[in-house]
């Protein structure tokens, strides 16, 4: 019983039976590099989409919604259509009495184009009044000092956090700017915190880089707003999905104010889970796509290896009928034309991972080093797609060569010699 | 050592030739003979079935005990590697590999490791006087040293026989008698050793010569010194 070898010969017989006609097998191997490139060049960018936009949505909690008013389009009630109305604190109560679903509650008022004033420097900018409970909806990602808390609620003091274009504009060349004060309308405040967000991602309540938060009570004083709130922010309890909450929110809404049930266009309302799921669903259709548009490219390349393998073994059937004439079985011969079938998808396949990774890391660094969007974006595979994609290669290069070598393995010697006369 | 009996080779096609028709022969260990016929008598062709490298319609073949009928794949290349040796006309070594290689590789096939076939490959190279040449490749060779190179490969496994399909036939007179004279070296030395051949010169250097005429034996020529030629150039090449 002979034992199966795999030895240094083995090897430099496959790469002389591959270097014997270098072109052929360049050209032969490119359609498998340019496969499996192809494929993880897509995949990695498809990734690095996905993680951008992810970082746009990145701050806001999944099964989060938000909710402003607009001009009715239905009379209910003796209103007639074209109503103005606006959401009040009351609301919150309501909402949290009949939604029991709703997890966080917090309201926000904004007033826009206001101008925020130090020394000689004047910027316009949106103040918006929060509560802390925003923030765990909406992550301010703090680049220096601290977030609003409680403290700044029940005190109504003149605090607030700025945007970083605010910080730029009225704070030029400053390192500190926690501590100093920023007008606004004839009010001072005091910056506790600047914000680290870049104004990419999606804003509600306005531009991030221009947008100065103030406590909602110290806000609702200074403009005398009394109950009236400019927008509701909401989260679902764990289980429950946003986009069902959000219809008994705006049930609970619409009915407290005399709005018809049925009416489209009274209640503003933005659902992440909506927006996330239609990202996913958009990543999934795109993820199908790249997958399809590799694994189409890697089979016509696996096609084009099996085809120029099928003319190799032709060429060489006097030689299998050599080494079959001096001792080669047909296993041996099966094992030397997959050996060679996979060495080549593996070179070239390899080539093709290695070129892609580098590609990505470029762009993954210049990407970010750009500072595009919030947070860092990830193009590069991940180790596991990378073996995975090893292993698919390798697999191709059997399928590949699976034809070609059961040919091989069935030459008779004699007829290998007599094809040589 | 070889016993063919009643030995019936038929190639199937829109036209069957009956190519061997019912071929008796036995040969002894360490005999030298020659199977001589013209071209298409069906000697090649008794050749290849002698070497396990094609099958038999009809007969019983044996060797060193074995019958040779229904082998399996596996068994036959083993029945080659390791009781025969091939020298061919053509010499059939492999191209893209230098002589070393190509004379190590009936020992690949056995499992050898690289290191100790390859040194015993260069110890048979140099028995054939090719140390020298050992690691050109086969265009790099002249016809005698290409086949002086097959005959190395033949006899690496230490076979039991040596089939020569006509050996000299492609090669000119001076080198046909170098060949011819490593031949007789090797059954002076207790080979057994099996020539096919149309050349009467390389006929007679063995002890019997079957002439084969249509596919059968016509006669079995038993060679004295006084009917063998004197083994030079023009003994060969008769």
């Amino acid at each position: 019983m002979k034992i199966p070898r795999f030895d240094l010969d083995s090897w430099s017989e496959i790469v002389d039976a591959l270097s014997k006609n270098k072109l052929r097998s360049f050209l032969t191997a490119f359609g498998i590099f340019w496969g499996v490139f192809m494929l993880v060049l897509l995949m990695g960018g498809g990734r690095g989409l996905e993680s951008m936009l992810g970082n746009v949505f990145a701050g806001f909690a999944s099964n989060s919604g938000f909710m402003a008013t607009a001009t009715t389009s239905m009379p209910h009630k003796g209103f007639r259509e074209g109503r103005q109305w606006d959401l009040e604190l009351r609301d919150i109560d309501r909402v949290r009495n009949s939604v029991p679903e709703i997890d966080i509650l917090t309201p926000t008022n904004t007033r826009w184009g206001i101008s925020a004033v130090r020394d000689n420097k004047k910027l316009s900018v949106s103040i918006t009044g929060i509560y802390p409970d925003y923030l765990r909806v909406s992550n301010p990602r703090l680049k220096a000092g601290r977030a609003i808390n409680d403290t700044d609620i029940a005190q109504e003091r003149k605090v607030c956090i700025i945007g970083s274009r605010v910080a730029e504009e009225l704070f030029p060349g400053e390192d500190v700017i926690c501590g100093q004060r920023i007008q606004i309308d004839g009010i001072y405040y005091t910056v506790i915190g600047l914000s680290g967000r870049t104004g990419n991602g999606i804003s509600i309540n306005g531009n991030a880089l221009t947008t100065v938060e103030v406590p909602f009570t110290t806000l609702q004083r200074a403009y005398g707003l009394g109950t009236k709130i400019v927008m509701l922010t909401y989260t679902a309890r764990p289980g429950y999905q946003i986009s069902t909450v959000q219809d008994k929110v705006e049930a609970v809404v619409k009915r407290a104010h005399s709005i018809h049930p049925d009416d489209p266009q009274a209640v503003i309302k933005v659902n992440a889970e909506a927006m996330f799921t239609l990202v996913d669903n958009l990543f999934n259709g795109i993820s199908i796509l790249v997958w399809m548009i590799g694994l189409g490219t890697l089979l016509s390349g696996a096609i084009g290896v099996s085809n120029i393998m099928m003319v190799t073994v032709k060429e060489r059937t006097t030689e299998i009928g050599i080494r079959r004439a001096i001792g080669a079985t047909p296993t041996d011969i099966l094992r030397q034309i997959l050996s060679e079938s996979m060495m080549l998808t593996l070179l070239a396949g390899m080539s093709g991972i290695t070129l892609s990774v580098l590609i990505l890391q470029v762009v993954e660094t210049a990407v970010n080093a750009s500072g595009t969007t919030d947070g860092t974006s990830t193009f590069q595979i991940s180790f596991w797609i990378a073996v995975g994609a090893a292993l698919l290669i390798a697999l191709l290069g059997i399928v590949a060569g699976l034809a070609p070598a059961l040919r091989a393995m069935h030459i008779r010697p004699v007829e290998a010699m007599r094809s040589d006369e | 050592m070889i016993h063919l009996e009643n030995i019936h080779k038929t190639y199937q096609g829109s036209q069957p030739l009956h190519v061997l028709k019912g071929i008796s022969l036995d040969i002894r260990r360490g005999e030298f003979v020659s199977i001589m016929g013209a071209s298409g008598s069906g000697k090649s062709t008794l050749l290849n079935i002698l070497g396990i490298l094609d099958d038999y319609d009809e007969g019983v073949y044996t060797l060193d005990g074995t019958l040779i009928r229904g082998l399996s794949e596996v068994r036959a290349a083993d029945f080659r590697n390791r009781m025969i040796g091939f020298i061919f006309q053509s010499f059939n070594l492999i191209p893209f590999k230098d002589a070393v290689e190509n004379v190590a590789l009936p020992l690949f096939y056995q499992g050898v490791p690289r290191r100790k076939r390859n040194a015993l490959a260069l110890e048979y190279l140099d028995k054939l006087g090719l140390k020298d040449w050992a690691h050109h490749k086969p265009a790099e060779l002249s016809g005698g040293q290409k086949q002086r190179v097959a005959i190395a490969r033949a006899l690496i496994t230490q076979p039991k026989i040596i089939l020569a399909d006509e050996p000299t036939g492609a090669l000119d007179s001076h080198t046909s008698v170098e060949v011819m004279q490593i031949l007789k070296q090797l059954h002076e030395d207790g080979m057994t050793i099996v020539v096919v051949t149309h050349e009467s010169g390389v006929a007679y250097q063995a002890d019997k010569i079957v002439h084969i005429k249509d596919g059968q034996i016509g006669d079995i020529e038993l060679v004295t010194d006084e009917s063998r030629s004197p083994f030079s150039m023009d003994g060969v090449m008769k």
